[in-house]
């Protein structure tokens, strides 16, 4: 029966290589297949996958960082935000992504509103924390010397937070990127989607593939979050010499 | 750099401090002037309002009554960051920006003046100089990279970067090893020398406030005003018995400390041979301890030139005081 389908259709179906026989099988992962579908089936996942990841970690650190600016301003808003983003966060995502459904619909604003409000806690948290961690005595020399409290803030507070900011990005850019594959419970978009299909087909390598692909992401991820670190903050890594 | 350094007379006029409702004020109706280019030293136990008096010159506190002026401007009648860029500030914690090279923490007021780069460049490197770093070494380390004594250093040079008239120094050599401490005093007494800026300094220890002080200030509990004179005044003539008590029982060493054994009047050397020698720069005080460590009543005075100058004995100490 196989090699009528070849027969006919020899010219238009592509070469299946030596993968044909790994897929027929279903293998556990059959590179071949996955090369010759990487550009067809991942690569637009992957691609949205990065797209679902970054607009959620923008919106979600310009909500954080206002709201940690405030904080740090006007200490009573810090318990009524925390206690907010802290509720988001123990919100089953699965459960989240349901209830918001019949809200804002079936697509991408859905999706972002759920991992857009996962990424607050950790984001405003350390942004908080590397703001109040500032030296007393920086602070002070700061005013002594005639900062305004916005050249302070801008000069000294927030540059020297940036460690602390850095390391809430790097933990939320990594749960995103994880969180995002279950955005394909609502709808198929982002490397959720052949995990999900893979799930319903028994595809093993589909499933093996777009989970490889979502896990090399956080790394690769992961990994240019700490050489941006050490472009931004030179000091830190002095001060580990230093010592 | 000395002839453009300028200093100011500072006037604190019938000042006090009162928080909130308290009724026992911090400072009380303290009234001292402070002539341009000396170092008047606030001393005074704990609960004295040493350092509100001191912060109370950069409005870092705010003056509830009287008025403090600089060559005679009202503190409160400028900008309150306009008055803080125009003074020198150096505190105890240093407070060094630790994402800052030394070069940027010394630039930081030029930076908020408008300085261009290259001017603020050579003015860290100029500074950085002047306070015995070297800059080729030290202008591109992060404060991390520095020793307690070399981190007061660049702190001095930043508070002197946009060559203020005034200097308010809290308490700066109090976290730093007595053999660095001792260093820093005898180079920043030497610097000032060369810079004659006014500086106000606060210090709890009393052995600093004479060596550094043009003037001391002493303040009681209270914020009351207990004695302001020379370091020579107030161990010679304690006002009343607070004073007396605070600088000690042994202010006659003290004072001693304070003048130089070739500054005073002395004796024909005696003739003989084996008697005691010491350096025309050496303190009565050391001089003093000398003689009775080696049990002689008197020692011979060498000038810088190795000449006898004369014969100082226990007998003549005793009558300097």
């Amino acid at each position: 029966m196989n090699a009528v389908v070849f027969a006919q259709g020899g010219p238009v179906i592509p070469n299946f290589g030596r993968g044909d026989e790994c897929i027929r099988n279903n293998g556990n992962f059959c590179l071949h297949w996955f090369l010759d579908n990487f550009g067809d089936r991942f690569w637009p996942r992957m691609v949205e996958h990065i797209e679902l990841t970054a607009i959620a970690l923008v919106i979600g650190f310009l909500i954080s960082f206002a709201a940690a600016l405030a904080a740090y301003r006007y200490a009573r808003l810090e318990l009524p935000f925390a206690n907010v983003s802290a509720l988001f966060y123990t919100i089953p995502s699965i459960a989240l992504f349901q209830i918001l459904v019949p809200i804002t619909g079936i697509g991408w604003t859905t999706i972002e509103l759920a991992l857009v409000s996962y990424t607050l806690l950790i984001l405003f948290r350390n942004t908080l924390t590397g703001l109040k961690e500032v030296p007393d005595e920086a602070k002070e020399a700061a005013e002594g010397m005639g900062l305004t409290r916005r050249q302070s803030l801008l000069r000294v507070e927030l540059p020297l937070a940036v460690p602390a900011i850095i390391a809430g990005v790097r933990v939320a850019t990594v749960t995103t990127i994880s969180l995002a594959t279950i955005a394909a419970f609502i709808t198929p978009l982002g490397l959720g989607a052949p995990i999900f299909s893979a799930i319903q087909t028994g595809a093993n390598t589909e499933f093996v593939a777009a989970s490889l692909l979502s896990i090399a992401l956080a790394l690769i991820a992961d990994v240019a979050i700490v050489f941006a670190q050490r472009m931004l903050t030179p000091w830190v890594r002095a001060r580990s010499r230093a010592t | 750099m000395s002839a453009e350094s300028s200093a100011a007379e500072i006037v604190l006029d019938h000042v006090t401090k009162r928080y909130g409702e308290s009724p026992r004020p911090a400072i009380n109706d303290l009234s001292i002037t402070i002539p341009a280019g000396e170092i008047c030293v606030l001393i005074g136990p704990s609960g004295g309002g040493k350092t509100t008096a001191m912060k109370m010159i950069n409005r870092l506190i705010s003056i509830t009554d009287g008025d403090i002026t600089i060559d005679g401007t009202s503190v409160r009648s400028l900008e309150v960051t306009e008055l803080r860029r125009g003074i020198g500030y150096v505190i105890q914690q240093i407070g060094l920006f630790p994402h800052m090279s030394v070069e940027a923490n010394i630039g930081t007021v030029p930076r908020l003046l408008g300085w261009d780069k290259q001017r603020i460049r050579d003015r860290a490197h100029e500074l950085l100089e002047l306070v015995g770093l070297d800059p080729a070494e030290h202008a591109k380390r992060f404060p991390s990279q520095l020793s307690g004594g070399q981190r007061q250093r660049v702190g001095l040079a930043r508070a002197m970067a946009a060559d203020p008239p005034l200097m308010l120094m809290d308490e700066p050599f109090g976290a730093i090893d007595p053999i660095t401490r001792e260093r820093l005093q005898n180079d920043f007494l030497r610097l000032h020398r060369e810079v004659r800026k006014t500086v106000v300094f606060v210090t709890h220890d009393i052995d600093e406030a004479i060596k550094m002080g043009d003037r001391i200030c002493l303040l009681r509990e209270g914020g009351i005003l207990a004695q302001y004179d020379t370091p020579e005044a107030i161990l010679a003539e304690p006002a009343d018995e607070f004073v007396a008590d605070f600088v000690g029982a042994d202010r006659g060493l003290k004072r001693l400390a304070l003048r130089r054994v070739g500054d005073v009047e002395l004796a024909p050397v005696p003739s003989g041979d084996g008697a005691l020698e010491c350096p025309e720069r050496t303190t009565l005080r050391d001089a003093l301890s000398l003689m009775l460590t080696e049990g002689s009543d008197g020692v011979v005075v060498r000038g810088e030139d190795g000449q006898a100058k004369g014969y100082l004995t226990i007998a003549a100490v005793s009558r300097l005081l």
